[in-house]
């Protein structure tokens, strides 16, 4: 965390350049049918309280009985984030009012989490990896949901989500800029995707995240954070990271010092907005959690499952790399979505796999991203884009009527192979055809033809007015070949 | 035709099976007698319909030689335990108007069992106390008349404020109450610090706390959930064996609760303790104790040589500090576990211009002075700055405790003995008003065992100078309550059946 501070990164005061220093806190609800400690529904959109047991509710004299599908998803996660796991962890209560806390208190893993410290590997851009490093993992229980806006004199609440597994992640100060914030979130959700240890859904609230921002003068020690309270999209947790740490800034070089403080992010007003002061803290009076034993398992647990782990996107990307050879960022974009490697792979067998990269990445996401649509729901499926790369290779079509092809079958479907023929875009290699073009062309510009056989380099334009003339479907190779014989260069 | 109320559990059992009884004339003797008692207050709600339409199912049961081990037997259930539909406020008034839909896994035991419930019981309000003063539903009398009393005197104080007459020692007040005046055959009550085995020892009763995990706490309103144990208060120790023998087992619900079978307790009712070392601890010869008390021990040790168990002098170090990081560690957790009544969901709700008010007046309504003593003291010292002092400390002790014990076992003690009480039962009104401290020091022989999760019998083992009942209590190896029903058996045996008192009221 005391690393020099990276000149790029920082930012540029009016009395100097300030380091940006954030750590955060996911909170990630974890995949499982059941709650944490009880056995009722997680799904989510239920009616308000449908999805609510005796446990749930806190009725007197109810006990927590611990989910083990969400302990064996909570050691998953821990070896996708290569960390320690923990034979024995224990169970906390942390107490406070809240209408939405049935309990009074929540049940948390403070002292002693179930995860312990491991390390995420974040490609910034193209050229940039960082490596974020991973304080601890724990389990614990969400609360439910306060409704205000269901009665003009009453608050309302839906206990749907009381007792949700919740797996709280919490990093290392590691993260230098808002670009890195988002690309660390990212990168995490993608692995706990990949696992299946959460469906990283950030609109219906599976994921949100508190995030630490302090500033210092490059060098410094670390200055006083600020904890920004569940910030739930990528975007506004770059933005919020801007934001407060501008705000922090402008305090600072006024002369002015940071109160160490719960911040909430209002996107619609792009600020940060005090919540509560640090004198204003809870006392959560945490004490071991009674009705419940520590948790215990063996190396045998662990290994059984990491077993039957999938291949992890790290893993994943350094095959892909390896196999297709493929660039280290295009392999990082490939390996996002597990949906993607999977499509790209199936594009890439038996193919030139760059190739197919350049397609996958460019055409297909591309276009996907365009309309705001996932790999799921592509009109152009593997099997259909390997074709067009196939034409391609083939020498059967040009990459130019390649992007035509793509956008029929993007548009209307069909078989990439049918298409070519029925709409004759199939190349012409007919060299007499060609030719007839080649000998019109350096017929009509006799200046063009003087220039170009003094420039070689002027080859291009003829190029150019070939393929104009033959509507794109010329084969370049046989152009070029023609013209250059043709004009003797 | 006699009164079948004053037979014991196992002879009414016995009766029924025999058919000389049927469940529904046993119950309905009951149900009179309960009508008859009211001024003693064991009883905060009487069942009398549900209690007949139990025992007729039993009646056909037994007819139709499907009967259950507790077939056809009334029992009286503590206000703690959660019975579907029916009145369930642990005796607080936060709990206002609850009725579960629900019933706890040890009370479903014994309606699986084939009992028959004739009502709810009387006690300490969230089991916090000794003397069933606490209850929002006022103070349980004894049916043992008080020192120079007579009926006529004690009919008055019944109907006047109680002063002057016995407590049956808390939290189990009504439980033991109402057995010893034959208002059930026996009674479920619960144990924190000492809450089955004092009013057991006050009333003459025989009360045993088994080791913590033996009953499942899934559907008890939680005190202090590291020391709740569920258990039997009944006349006799073979009473209290049928008894928990049905109340135990293992519940998935409850994670603190083992899984292992349950023997026959009866089984070891008049089990030979020959070649059995009891362990008597000096630690728990305190100052001032009354010599009627000390008497009462050596009677105890006698009685266990006559009948060929080794006696052995043994030291529990700790002791002292027990009572003092016992009421650290209780309030401790009593502090979060009755956090959820804040009139959101259920009972009590005492409206306010905001949800902190809301709280604030739900809770200071809701609660009594005792229950918010202790959620004080409680909050305190979980708050940051004090935690390490008094909550960290209190567990190291606790630690100690058991450790104590252990090796106390490891040297071959089978079983200890020590006093049940420090006294004979007290009046209503008379200890604890100025100094809580004065109603703690009760628990003094038997947080102990609760601190550590062992088990613990209390029986009634002579009487006081003023013809009081005195109990002994015997602390066992974890998950051997067998021992304990055998020693307990002997010294019953040997001290000879208390008298328990003829209605006067």
């Amino acid at each position: 965390m005391n690393a020099p501070a990276n000149a790029s990164k920082l930012i540029k005061g009016a009395t100097g350049d300030w380091e940006i220093v954030v750590g955060m806190e996911i909170h990630a609800q974890v995949s499982s049918h059941s709650k944490l400690f009880s056995g009722a529904s997680t799904e989510f959109g239920g009616e308000p309280n449908s999805h609510v047991s005796l446990v749930d509710a806190a009725m007197p004299g109810m006990l927590p009985v611990i989910n083990e599908e969400c302990v064996k998803q909570a050691v998953r996660t821990g070896i996708g984030l290569k960390a320690q796991i923990n034979h024995r962890s224990t169970f906390d209560r942390k107490n406070y009012f809240y209408p939405d806390l049935p309990q009074g208190y929540q049940i948390s893993q403070y002292k002693s989490p179930i995860v312990g410290e491991g390390e995420v590997i974040v490609d910034v851009t193209a050229s940039e990896q960082i490596v974020v490093g991973i304080e601890r993992l724990h389990l614990e229980q969400d609360a439910g949901k306060s409704l205000h806006d269901q009665s003009p004199t009453e608050s309302f609440v839906d206990l749907n989500r009381s007792g949700v597994a919740l797996m709280e992640i919490v990093s290392k100060p590691d993260i230098r800029s808002a670009e890195e914030a988002r690309a660390y979130v990212t990168k995490l959700r993608t692995i706990l995707r990949y696992l299946g240890t959460c469906d990283g859904n950030m609109e219906q609230g599976s994921l949100r995240a508190d995030v630490n921002v302090s500033v210092r003068r490059p060098g410094e020690p670390l200055g006083t954070r600020c904890e920004i309270k569940n910030v739930n999209s990528i975007r506004f947790i770059g933005q919020a990271v801007d934001v407060e740490a501008r705000r922090q800034i402008g305090i600072l070089e006024d002369g002015g010092k940071i109160d160490q403080e719960t911040r909430l992010f209002d996107p619609a007003r792009g600020e940060t907005r005090s919540m509560r002061s640090k004198e204003e803290a809870h006392d959560y009076r945490y004490f071991p959690d009674p009705d419940l034993l520590p948790l215990e398992f063996d190396e045998t647990f662990v290994e059984e499952l990491a077993r039957h782990l999938p291949e992890l996107p790290d893993a994943k990307k350094a095959r892909f790399m390896r196999d297709y050879g493929i660039a280290s960022y295009d392999a990082g974009v490939l390996v996002m979505e597990r949906a993607s490697a999977d499509f790209y792979e199936a594009v890439a067998k038996g193919r030139d796999a760059k190739a197919a990269a350049n397609w996958v990445i460019n055409e297909l996401f591309g276009r996907l991203n365009k309309e705001g649509l996932d790999i799921a729901s592509s009109p152009v499926g593997a099997d259909q884009l390997g074709a067009i790369v196939d034409l391609i290779s083939e020498g059967v079509i040009s990459g130019k009527i390649a992007k035509d092809l793509f956008e029929i079958v993007w548009t209307e479907g069909g078989d990439p192979r049918a298409l070519v023929e029925t709409r004759g875009m199939k190349q012409v290699t007919d060299t007499g055809a060609i030719e007839a073009a080649v000998d019109a062309i350096i017929a009509a510009n006799p200046d063009k033809v003087a220039q170009a056989q003094a420039k070689p380099t002027m080859l291009g334009w003829f190029v150019g007015q070939v393929m104009k003339e033959t509507g794109g479907k010329a084969n370049p190779q046989s152009v070029n070949e023609l013209l250059k014989r043709k004009l003797g260069i | 035709m006699t009164d079948v109320t004053r037979l014991t559990l196992a002879q009414a059992r016995d009766a029924l099976q025999a058919k000389t009884l049927s469940a529904v004339e046993l119950t309905q003797a009951h149900l009179d007698a309960m009508a008859k008692a009211r001024g003693l207050n064991a009883y905060v709600l009487e069942t009398p319909d549900q209690a007949l339409a139990m025992a007729a199912v039993s009646d056909a049961r037994i007819a139709s030689g499907t009967a259950g081990p507790l077939e056809g037997l009334p029992l009286g259930v503590k206000d703690l335990y959660a019975t579907k539909g029916v009145h369930t406020q642990a005796c607080s008034h936060i709990l206002d108007g609850f009725k579960p839909d629900y019933e706890s896994t040890v009370t479903s035991h014994l309606w699986r069992d084939g009992a028959v419930m004739l009502g709810k019981l009387n006690m300490d309000e969230f089991a916090m106390g000794s003397s069933n003063e606490t209850s929002f539903f006022g103070p349980v009398a004894s049916p043992w008349l008080p020192p120079h009393r007579d009926g006529a005197w004690a009919r008055e104080a019944l109907a006047g404020d109680k002063k002057g007459l016995l407590v049956p020692g808390g939290s189990s007040g009504g439980s033991a109450s109402a057995v010893a005046a034959h208002l059930c055959l026996g009674a479920t009550a619960s144990d924190t610090g000492g809450s089955i085995r004092q009013p057991a020892a006050f009333t003459g009763t025989v009360g045993i706390k088994p080791t913590y995990g033996r009953c499942s706490r899934w559907g008890m309103v939680a005190f202090a959930s590291s020391l709740d144990q569920a258990g039997p208060i009944a006349r006799t120790v073979r009473d209290c064996a049928i008894m928990l023998r049905s109340m135990a087992g293992h519940d998935a619900k409850d994670a603190t609760c083992i899984d292992a079978p349950v023997p026959d307790y009866e089984a070891s009712i008049g089990r030979s303790i020959k070649g059995k070392k009891i362990g008597i601890p000096k630690e728990y010869r305190i100052e001032g104790m009354p010599a009627e008390i000390e008497k009462l021990w050596a009677d105890g040790v006698a009685f266990l040589k006559a009948a060929g168990a080794e006696i052995v002098d043994i030291s529990l170090p700790h002791t002292k500090t027990a009572l003092p990081a016992y009421y650290i560690v209780a309030p401790a957790e009593a502090s979060s576990n009755l956090a959820r009544y804040d009139g959101v969901r259920y009972g009590l709700r005492v409206p306010g211009k905001d949800i902190s008010a809301m709280y604030e007046n739900t809770r200071r309504a809701g609660f009594g002075p005792e229950v918010r003593r202790r959620i004080m003291i409680g909050a305190y010292v979980l708050s940051a700055g004090y935690y390490d002092a008094y909550y960290v400390r209190a567990q190291k002790i606790r630690t100690l405790i058991k450790q104590d014990f252990e090796k106390a076992y490891a040297q071959g003690v089978d079983a200890i003995l020590t006093p049940a009480t420090p006294s004979a039962a007290f009046g209503i009104g008379e200890k604890g008003s100025t100094d809580p401290v004065e109603m703690y020091l009760n628990d003094v022989f038997t947080v102990t065992v609760n601190m550590a999760g062992l088990p613990g019998i209390a029986v009634p083992a002579g009487l006081s100078a003023d013809g009081l009942p005195l109990g002994l209590q015997l602390i066992g190896r974890p998950f051997d309550e067998e021992t304990l029903f055998s020693v307990a058996s002997v010294i019953e045996e040997s001290a000879g059946r208390v008298a328990l008192p003829q209605p006067w009221w």
